[in-house]
């Protein structure tokens, strides 16, 4: 017994090296799936207030720019809501029916911190917990899509990006109207693929890509890209379609947050219906 | 250990996390090499350092920089890796003689040529598990192989960097 103790004790340096891998692949690989809850990340607040203020320097040298873009889009805000905006009269206080009731909230987050040169790519948000954000909830910004919020703490929040091999969107081809899911394969970022299209599609290069609204992460209509490339590809059932983003992901300041209020009903159907929805 | 380099030693530790977290984590040269400086402070800690010290001070390190990059054991497995290795490197390319006590394998101590066949293959082994473990699955050895060649390249420039500008040269008794 005691010769045994002494061998484990001479080998304690290895064994402790063991341990430590396997601490760490266990971490990894519990972090890795893309609904997991994660237990150590720059939501956390001190960390999540280091890179804050980082980005609040980095940020104040953008500002001009920031500001440009969104006095650009509040002017194209008010060209649409000269459209919609009707007189309004003593008859309109009575409560909307539900058909009209908002199925979409929508909130605006800024971007802290950011990885570009991994497989699992992450967006860290300065909004959290107290501000109303919730696991799940979709990340967009003027551009396209940008991720899926997989954390929130009380003040920040982690959001995986679309450059995430773990991630699928549902989305569809604009002109068709065909359904697929984007997916990004890790190599290009500026590139995604497009799934699950069949081959007796007409899709070509040029044709928009729109998020379909089926995951009820994003509402429909959301952009994704541009098809760059299709092409009839090693899979005997579906083509080969390479979209270019529209979002440019080295630039993102200023994301939207959007939640859908009907999930729940949708998802109780769903589980009624016995429909396993993946994300 | 006197309470004087004790402070410098925690000082040190504390300046290269910061660096990495604040400056080299959006830094990607050529959109292939990352700097992994703060593998410096465990490849410069003192020679005859503990093995479960050594170990244990890694994966902390490693787990603190998984934080801010969002990229939670990876840092930590590769870095705990390097302090396994460190040692039998370490043994493996003792000059002739043996090291001195209480020598640092620093670049000041050691020279330039045997610091960069000292660092070279530990940063390499770093960058490799790091890069395989996060491109997994996806395919593409040949990938991981070119970010990591250039990922070693880079940080061991900088490492060199940092300890000719920085660190003093210390006084020979």
């Amino acid at each position: 017994m005691l010769r045994i103790l002494q061998f484990l004790y001479s080998l304690r340096a290895f064994l402790l090296f063991l341990l430590l891998e396997l601490v760490a692949i266990w971490l990894i690989v519990s972090n890795n799936s893309p609904q997991g809850a994660a237990f150590f990340n720059s939501s956390n607040a001190v960390f999540g207030s280091v890179l804050k203020t980082q980005s609040d320097i980095s940020d104040f040298l953008d500002l001009a720019e920031a500001n440009e873009e969104l006095l650009r889009q509040n002017a194209e805000l008010l060209a649409r809501l000269e459209v919609v905006e009707i007189n309004r009269d003593s008859t309109d206080n009575q409560p909307l029916d539900s058909n009209f009731v908002a199925e979409h909230e929508f909130k605006s987050a800024r971007v802290i911190a950011q990885t570009l040169r991994y497989a699992q790519n992450h967006l860290t948000l300065d909004k959290g917990k107290s501000h109303g954000v919730k696991p799940g909830m979709g990340v967009f910004n003027h551009s396209g899509i940008v991720g899926r919020v997989k954390t929130v703490s009380e003040n920040y929040s982690v959001a995986i990006s679309v450059l995430n091999t773990g991630l699928l969107i549902s989305s569809k081809i604009k002109p068709s109207g065909v359904y697929g899911s984007i997916n990004w394969d890790g190599q290009n970022t500026t590139e995604v693929k497009m799934l699950y299209i069949p081959r007796h599609v007409e899709a070509q290069a040029g044709d928009t890509v729109v998020t379909s609204g089926y995951n009820a992460i994003f509402p429909e209509g959301i952009a994704v890209g541009v098809i760059k490339k299709v092409e009839q590809g090693s899979n005997q059932n579906y083509l080969d379609i390479v979209v270019e983003l529209s979002t440019d992901f080295s630039k993102i300041n200023y994301v939207y947050l959007v939640e859908n209020n009907q999930i729940e009903e949708r998802d109780t159907l769903n589980q009624e219906a016995e429909i396993v929805n993946e994300y | 250990m006197n309470i004087r380099s004790l402070i410098t030693f925690i000082f040190t530790g504390i300046i290269l996390m910061v660096v990495q977290v604040l400056f080299l984590k959006n830094l990607a040269v050529f959109g292939v090499a990352m700097g992994f400086l703060y593998l410096m402070f465990i490849l410069d800690l003192s020679i005859n350092s503990n093995k479960i010290n050594l170990l244990l001070i890694a994966f902390f390190l490693g787990l603190l920089i998984d934080i801010f990059y969002d990229t939670i054991g990876m840092h930590a497995a590769a870095a705990t890796l390097v302090a396994f290795v460190r040692p039998y490197w370490l043994k493996a390319i003792s000059p002739t003689g043996g090291y001195d006590e209480s020598n640092r394998p620093d670049l000041h101590e050691m020279g330039l040529s045997w610091y960069i066949s000292y660092s070279f293959p530990l940063f390499f082994i770093y960058s490799f598990l790091f890069f395989t473990i996060d491109q997994w699955g996806t395919g593409g050895l040949l990938g991981v192989l070119y970010k990591s060649l250039f990922s070693t390249i880079f940080s061991m420039l900088l490492a060199i960097l940092v300890q000719v500008l920085f660190f003093k040269r210390r006084r020979r008794i």
